[in-house]
Formats: structure tokens, sequence, C-alpha cells
């Protein structure tokens, strides 16, 4: 089991990553507000957020690819994958905005599996490429 | 779909006095071609009204009354999501690496890959490379799971010996799950003996 220690750990709480980012992106993580730049690493229940000229772009750490427009929030309310099997579960919420979304493992795995919410509807997402808009 | 005429007259005779909380649009999913030609398909559930989406372009537009299926289209999209696609990171590039029977060794061919991988390495923008090995299906699933763990560690090993930084790699080991080729158990097969490197 000693093995297994190194890649546990260098997983730990990373669940994407922050590969575009353009003018106004900020995380709320524990209350606080950081800024998205590129090479964030972003944790289960962060909440993103893109300003009027903003726009931010992330891989999962399953392979999905998560990308919003400008005046959206997002949040990454429950992300939880197991590399080794590819099982895993993956709910965000759209409160307001524009995203779009293409699916990784943990949706090819199980298809039931991750879901996205917004303030009128509940989407189960099977895959692959779709985009996901929210009025206020 | 649910609404009647005189609920939609309302409802725009409501939105046309500006009241902001009569939006008549809270929304809109519309499920895009898949790019590798891959089944698709979104379900989407307004109160406790089911829309499935399963064709490209296939739309849902929730309202103030209800669900309404429609085509929605490429000007649509990208009139609407055009900026949201636009920070879309790029695809994750997929390598495979195979190896000697039981061994943790490249077979000749695969030598040559790695090339490949550090030019798509050095292009990528806050770059992760994700290392994955697998096993064919001779032994047991815990000898197996080592086996491809280890090898996994042998090709991020040797990234990070080729200048690639140990905090963008992640290494792991899955054994013999995710066959190329199905085979029945015990039966030795080189292209399932392999490492994939995702870089992303």
């Amino acid at each position: 089991m000693a093995t297994l220690l190194p890649a546990a750990l260098a997983l730990s709480a990373e669940v994407g990553r922050i590969k575009v980012s353009t003018g106004e992106v900020s995380v709320e993580r524990n209350g606080q507000s950081l800024p998205g730049a590129v090479g964030t690493r972003l944790e289960a229940a962060d909440i993103l957020k893109t300003g009027a000229d903003g726009t931010v772009g992330m891989t999962m750490s399953d392979d999905s690819l998560i990308s919003m427009g400008p005046n959206t929030i997002l949040s990454l309310d429950r992300y939880d994958f197991d590399p080794v099997t590819n099982d895993g579960r993956f709910d965000a919420q759209l409160k307001k905005g524009s995203l779009a979304v293409i699916t990784g493992r943990i949706a090819k795995k199980t298809p039931e599996a991750m879901s996205v919410r917004t303030p009128s509807a509940i989407l189960g997402v099977r895959g692959t490429q779709f985009v996901v808009s929210a009025n206020e | 779909m649910n609404s009647g005429p005189v609920m939609r007259l309302l409802a725009i005779a409501c939105c046309i006095a500006g009241l902001a909380a009569c939006a008549y649009n809270k929304g809109t999913v519309v499920l895009l071609p898949d790019k590798e030609g891959r089944q698709t398909s979104v379900v989407v559930n307004q109160r406790d009204e089911e829309v499935v989406l399963d064709q490209p372009y296939a739309a849902s537009r929730q309202t103030i009354f209800g669900q309404e299926k429609y085509t929605s289209s490429p000007q649509e999209v990208e009139a609407v999501f055009g900026k949201a696609l636009g920070a879309q990171p790029g695809l994750p590039a997929r390598y495979t690496l195979y190896f000697v029977e039981g061994k943790n060794e490249f077979t000749d061919e695969s030598k040559l890959v790695v090339d490949n991988v550090l030019r798509e390495i050095a292009r990528r923008p806050e770059v992760d490379v994700v290392v994955i090995g697998h096993a064919d299906a001779v032994g047991s699933n815990e000898d197996n799971d080592k086996l491809s763990r280890e090898r996994a560690e042998v090709v991020g090993t040797a990234l990070i010996g080729l200048g690639v930084p140990a905090k963008n790699i992640v290494t792991i080991g899955r054994g013999k799950r995710e066959p190329i080729v199905p085979t029945p158990d015990g039966v030795a097969e080189p292209r399932n003996r392999r490492v994939e490197i995702i870089v992303r």
C-alpha cells in the first residue's frame, strides 16, 4: 500500500485547473475570493465567477472541459473522482450566465454520475458536448 | 407546451410592462455535435417535465410556463455561447506507449512516440500530464494493479528526466480494467500492455 501514497497525495485536493482566463475572473473558496488566473488549481466546492468582460476555461481531473462566458457564476457543488476505477460524481450548479461542457471519464463510466443544475432546470448528462444558459 | 395562448399573452404583456421578475426565458440547453461522433445526450428536467436531447442542436428553452423543445442552430449557439465556447481549453491529447511482456520496458516503436509527447507538452500553457498504466489479463488483479502502476511510474520518471516538472505529472495504474482488445482472463495481449499519456 505504501506505493499508493505518493500518487494519492499528488491528487489530494486538486479537482481541476484553470487553463484559460480573460478579463475579470475569481474563485470563491471558504468565503475568500481568489484571482482566477491561468494555472489556478481548483477544489471541490469552489465557486467561479466571471465579470462583464470575463471568460474562463478549465480542465477537470477526469478530462472534462468546462468553460464560462461573461457574467457567469458556477458552483462546483460536488466532485469525486477515482482515477483507478473512473468512478465518481460531478454535480455543478450554474447560478447565472453561460456554460460550455465536454464531459470526461466520470460521465463515460457512469452516465448518471454527472448533473448540472440551473435555477430553472436539472440536466442529467450522458455526454458529451453541450451548452447551458441561465437568465436571472 | 403546457402553456395556453392566454397565459402566453399574459407573459408577454407582463414583460412589456417591464417587470423584471417576469423574464419569460429562464434558460437554454443545446446539445452540440460530438467532435468524435460518439453517442451523446442530455436529459433536461424542469419541474416534472422531461425533455431528452439526443440529436445535434436539439435544444430546450425553459420559460416561466414550462419547457419548449426546439432545434437550435450554429448561429444561435455562436450568438449566445460564443464567448463560453471561446474559453474552452484544447481537447486533451492522447498518446500510447507499449511494453514488452511482463516488463517495464518500452517497445522500440514507442520510443518514437515520446518525442511527440514532449512537443505537445511544450506547446500547451499550464500543462498537466496524466500517465495511466494498463496491464493485460495475465495475472491477478493485485499484480496487474502493481505492474500497471509501475509502468506509469517508469514513464512519469522518464518525463521528469526529460525536463517535465514533477508537480505537473500524475501517475495512475488501472490494472486490467480497460483493455483495448478485450480478452478472456489469463490471455497475453501485447496491445493491452500499455501506458496512456494524456497531455492537457
